[in-house]
């Protein structure tokens, strides 16, 4: 259980995914322009990347050691992640209405998002059971999650900032992304 | 052969994929902590980015539409599997300094944005001088951010020591908000010498545009759904 903890406290917060792995940059900058849009896609990340990595560590566990064909690996979960994030789509569309409104939008955006693959990569890298792997996707989505809320709430309020020409837009937002990263430092600590 | 050129110049500088169509900005960040790194970085998603666009060339009147994006995935990953194969018996030291990014080339925007955009519409010849441009253009991006830090962060390039022994290392600048800090100077500049000429800005502004049309490149399950129906 405090094994399980380590990693859930270390993937979401002491290497945090975007801002010291530097996966999912993109929806990272690009989807931060507004709290309620980047909770959105916030969770939508956590729901999907929880689900890849449980059938993922599954996939790997009972089809690619068995048949000895690990060396696939990288093909095998690019083409689950992409099937998967289709049914949760149809799935949650046929079902859950008010959810599918919620993180619909979202959804498709999250297949090429390089965070899903990389989590599901590093969970074969780094030896995690199934069940560790869950948590460790739980964990890095949710320091997703945290990090791109944050960012929002930071655009939000510097909307109206009289910024130089030359720093709108992209290199204002790295600059901010950078000064969050020397924040997260702070949890290292923790360790 | 003019055109092949043309298709280098425009890989290299007219549509370069960092600093102009900012895309891929995954590796961008991370592997560059050393010049080395991002050289190794640029030269292993270029030689990707010549063979996938060498292959969906080649098939691009065979694949059907409808499944051309899960195709060219197929192919790509592929590419990427062998590449990092290939990596870890022959240059070790290199495959443990990139580690995970290798296979998350994959992912990376430019080489589906170039099989969708270049190589599934012309011939084989000037699809491998696309790649071989874009390739250059997306190294000589990564070679310049690693020279960068490696130069402020530790005071060397390429491991050799070029600055003074007196400059005290900014640490800071090889680890991860250093990345942030030396893209965002590097696009200002580049936004600053725009504005002077008159020019537009790149699309550095709008991120959500380019997100959303990689994002529409890699879509395959939309794509599927729609063939479908």
């Amino acid at each position: 259980m405090t094994n399980l903890l380590a990693i859930a406290i270390g993937s979401a917060f002491i290497s945090n995914v975007v801002l010291s792995q530097f996966l999912g940059i993109c929806p990272f900058l690009g989807v931060s322009k507004k709290v309620k849009t980047a909770v959105g896609m916030g969770s939508a990340v956590v729901f999907v990347i929880t689900l890849a990595s449980a059938v993922a560590g599954v996939i790997y566990q009972y089809v690619l050691v068995p048949l000895q064909i690990t060396y696939l690996q990288t093909i095998v979960f690019i083409l689950v992640i992409a099937a998967l994030v289709q049914f949760v789509e149809m799935f949650l569309k046929k079902t859950m209405k008010g959810l599918y409104q919620a993180l619909g939008v979202y959804l498709p955006l999250i297949t090429t998002n390089c965070a899903v693959l990389g989590v599901a990569l590093s969970n074969v890298q780094k030896g995690y059971t199934i069940l560790e792997g869950i948590v460790n996707g739980f964990a890095v989505a949710f320091g997703f999650l945290i990090s791109i809320t944050i960012m929002a709430g930071l655009r939000e309020s510097m909307e109206y900032n009289d910024i130089p020409k030359a720093f709108r837009g992209m290199p204002h937002v790295l600059l901010t992304a950078g000064l969050m990263a020397i924040a997260f430092f702070g949890f290292a600590g923790l360790k | 052969m003019g055109k092949a050129l043309e298709r280098l110049y425009n890989g290299i500088l007219k549509e370069n994929p960092t600093f102009v169509l900012i895309l891929g900005m995954c590796p961008t960040l991370a592997v560059t902590t050393s010049a080395i790194n991002g050289l190794g970085m640029g030269l292993t998603t270029m030689a990707v980015l010549i063979l996938s666009n060498m292959l969906i060339s080649m098939l691009r009147k065979i694949i059907p539409d409808g499944v051309r994006i899960p195709a060219f995935i197929v192919v790509i990953a592929s590419f990427v599997t062998v590449v990092e194969l290939l990596l870890e018996a022959y240059i070790p030291s290199l495959y443990d300094s990139l580690g995970l990014y290798i296979p998350l080339i994959v992912v990376n925007c430019i080489i589906l944005g170039r099989a969708e955009a270049y190589a599934s519409k012309n011939n084989v010849f000037l699809s491998v001088f696309d790649g071989l441009g874009m390739g250059l253009g997306f190294t000589i991006a990564l070679t310049l951010i690693g020279s960068i830090r490696e130069l402020l962060g530790s005071g060397a390039v390429f491991g050799y020591h070029v600055l003074p022994a007196s400059y005290e290392p900014l640490t800071i600048f090889i680890l991860a908000p250093g990345a942030f800090f030396v893209l965002a100077f590097l696009i200002a500049i580049m936004n600053k010498i725009n504005l002077l000429k008159g020019r537009p800005t790149g699309k550095g502004g709008n991120c959500d545009q380019l997100c959303a049309e990689c994002s529409n490149h890699g879509c395959l399950g939309r794509r599927i759904a729609k063939e479908d129906k």
